[in-house]
């Protein structure tokens, strides 16, 4: 069973913004909600206050930008870009500006239905020129997302994952290195955030019926490497499969897409995730489960990818559960 | 510091005679800005900011790529107003639509030279209709109104914060109170208490589609921004003594915006023909553009343009 980590964003954060002079806490009233509420207590004069006003926050970002620093945005993914695209995109993306946005509650991570679940920021972000995207998939990600995203020159997109979440991987982000989970030669399955957990499930039930899995995991969206991933899309004897917790238009799905028709591989792709639908408010497995976003969902996706059924249900996941991070240590190394 | 041997009435007479030039020969253009902004724009260059000498070339360089990943040497149009120093203001022109009067200014003040204002609007050039990033004088993307103010907000927080004793100086638009973020920023620069911003606004009370009265009422500008936290000067700005007097308004711990009265046709009264649209002025007729060169001209004391063969 791995390893479950509480709120590793806080130390992250901390520990990046102390050992970084000109980076900046900024918070849109969502302090607490965003685990900076110990770092705002602790270091009051690194941290700005914003309020719910957030075309002011982004503009005001760049201001800051111009001043040399680097401004960590904190609030919920869906409030950095919807109602202040346009300040995202004149202030921040168009001049480079260094300015780290911390997207939480990506996807259906929260139950707090359409106005609180960012299903679409990828592709928004995708299509902003000069934006790098990063997504945050276990706790070792999100204790490595500060330093991936403050390496970058010019603004970055993370979506970060809070609260209580699985440790993974034991080795930090690498900006533009995707991770192989596992490398088999029949499907290749790509997932990044969340839905990486259900492949690892679904990978362990697939190899028991005998299905030989390639699984990579992305944590930097873009810009993104297309020659490593065409030799992946190359290696596979069948198709190539996405889980992604987003809408399947102008994700993960989509870059797979875009990969593989550029590159001609006649391959079959079939996208799982938000399928041109809202998700509503729940929990998450259930909205997983509802919205076909789980490891049951990805084997059936991989039963229609091959065209015959492997027999695997939801018990056999249930029993696949994801092992510690130390016995995946070696898979990561393959 | 860089100061020109013109006085500032001067100049506003010159920028306006550039902008009229400028839009005879072209058949249009945003004559009405000249009209409301000489006297502000003018002041600001010739008295009020703290600029250090240009860094870019006096005749603009051609259009050089939008900022990217693969474009290391671009650069902004900021080095016009002189280098990033900790003691130089810094001046952002929030309606970026006001780009050829803030052209013809930075003429009059010996920052660019005259040959700059035959590049606007040209395919290929950096001296862009709606200023941009990269047109002289600009140092931010402003076109789209209400931005410029919080990016104003942040780069003067951030030089408090590193204890420089330049100042932001913002130029803005009526029309801009409209916006939702012109709240915002104000309300933000008076928790945060960011006095090292100072903003002149033209309020000309015009906008677009004509009259602000008639496109949405914003009511008593001065009272509300009063009530968001900021301080506010007004003065006539056409006057240049009022303008200096209002610019000395105490503002500790407070935003400080002047509220600039002006007459969209001041200097051009043949201009109030066209009211209530003076967004921008396209001649509708060769006899309309005729009478206007001649009693504009008349008006500024120079010798109607001789526009033959320009288009």
């Amino acid at each position: 069973m791995a390893e479950m980590v509480s709120r590793p964003y806080e130390r992250a954060f901390e520990k990046h913004a102390l050992a970084n002079p000109d980076v900046l806490c900024l918070s849109a009233d969502l302090t607490s909600s965003c685990e900076i509420d110990k770092f705002r207590d602790d270091h009051p004069d690194q941290f700005l206050s914003l309020g719910m006003a957030e075309q002011n926050m982004m503009s005001f970002a760049g201001g800051l930008g111009l001043a040399g620093y680097r401004p960590f945005i904190h609030t919920f993914g869906v409030f950095t870009y919807r109602r202040p695209y346009d300040q995202l995109m004149a202030s921040i993306a168009y001049p480079r500006r260094k300015v780290r946005i911390m997207g939480f509650l990506p996807g259906i991570t929260t139950p707090g239905g359409m106005t609180h679940q960012a299903i679409e920021d990828i592709s928004v972000m995708r299509s902003m020129p000069n934006m790098t995207i990063l997504e945050t998939g276990d706790a070792t990600e999100v204790e490595s997302i500060c330093e991936a995203a403050d390496s970058i020159d010019g603004p970055v997109y993370c979506r970060v994952l809070r609260g209580s979440m699985p440790r993974l991987f034991d080795t930090p982000i690498v900006v533009g290195q995707m991770r192989e989970l596992s490398l088999g030669s029949d499907i290749l399955i790509v997932t990044a955030g969340i839905s990486t957990e259900e492949a690892m499930r679904a990978t362990k039930a697939l190899e028991g019926v005998g299905v030989s899995v390639r699984h990579l995991h992305l944590n930097t969206i873009k810009p993104f490497d297309a020659a490593a991933m065409l030799d992946h899309i190359n290696s596979v004897k069948g198709g190539v499969i996405t889980l992604e917790n987003h809408v399947t238009e102008g994700g993960i799905g989509s870059l797979m897409a875009e990969i593989m028709a550029d590159n001609g591989v006649g391959k079959k792709l079939k996208r799982l995730g938000l399928n041109d639908t809202y998700a509503h408010g729940g929990s998450r497995a259930y909205l997983m489960r509802y919205y076909g976003l789980d490891a049951l969902a990805l084997t059936q996706g991989i039963e229609d990818l091959m065209g015959e059924r492997l027999g695997i249900t939801e018990k056999d996941l249930a029993e696949a559960r994801v092992d510690a991070v130390h016995s995946l240590a070696k898979a990561e190394g393959l | 510091m860089l100061k020109n041997e013109k006085t500032t009435e001067e100049i506003a007479l010159g920028i306006r005679r550039r902008v009229f030039e400028h839009a005879m020969r072209n058949n249009g253009g945003y004559l009405s800005q000249a009209c409301s902004a000489a006297e502000q724009l003018a002041w600001l260059y010739n008295e009020e900011l703290t600029l250090g000498a240009p860094t870019l070339p006096m005749i603009p360089k051609p259009f050089e790529g939008v900022p990217h990943v693969d474009n290391p040497e671009y650069h902004t149009g900021a080095g016009y107003n002189g280098p990033f120093e900790p003691d130089f203001d810094r001046l952002f022109i929030a309606p970026a639509h006001y780009a050829l009067v803030a052209y013809a200014t930075l003429i009059e003040v010996g920052r660019m030279d005259p040959e700059g204002l035959e590049m606007f609007n040209k395919d290929g050039s950096s001296v862009e209709m709606i200023g941009a990033e990269h047109s002289p004088g600009m140092e931010v993307h402003n076109g789209t109104l209400g931005i410029g103010l919080s990016t104003a907000a942040g780069l003067a927080w951030g030089r408090k914060r590193r204890g420089e004793k330049g100042k932001v100086w913002v130029y803005m638009s009526d029309g801009e109170v409209q916006e939702g973020q012109t709240w915002e920023a104000i309300q933000c620069c008076a928790h945060h208490k960011i006095d090292n911003v100072k903003a002149i606004m033209d309020v000309n009370r015009q906008q677009c589609d004509g009259a602000m009265d008639s496109v949405m009422e914003v009511g008593d500008i001065r009272a509300k921004m009063e009530h968001f936290g900021a301080v506010v000067a007004e003065c006539d700005a056409h006057d240049l003594n009022a303008m200096r007097t209002a610019a000395q308004t105490p503002h500790e711990g407070k935003p400080l915006i002047i509220l600039a009265h002006s007459n969209p046709f001041h200097a051009m009264p043949i201009l109030e023909e066209r009211f209530p649209r003076l967004h921008y002025v396209r001649f509708k007729s060769e006899d309309e553009r005729a009478r206007m060169n001649s009693s504009i001209a008349d008006a500024l004391d120079i010798d109607p343009i001789d526009y033959e063969g320009a288009h």
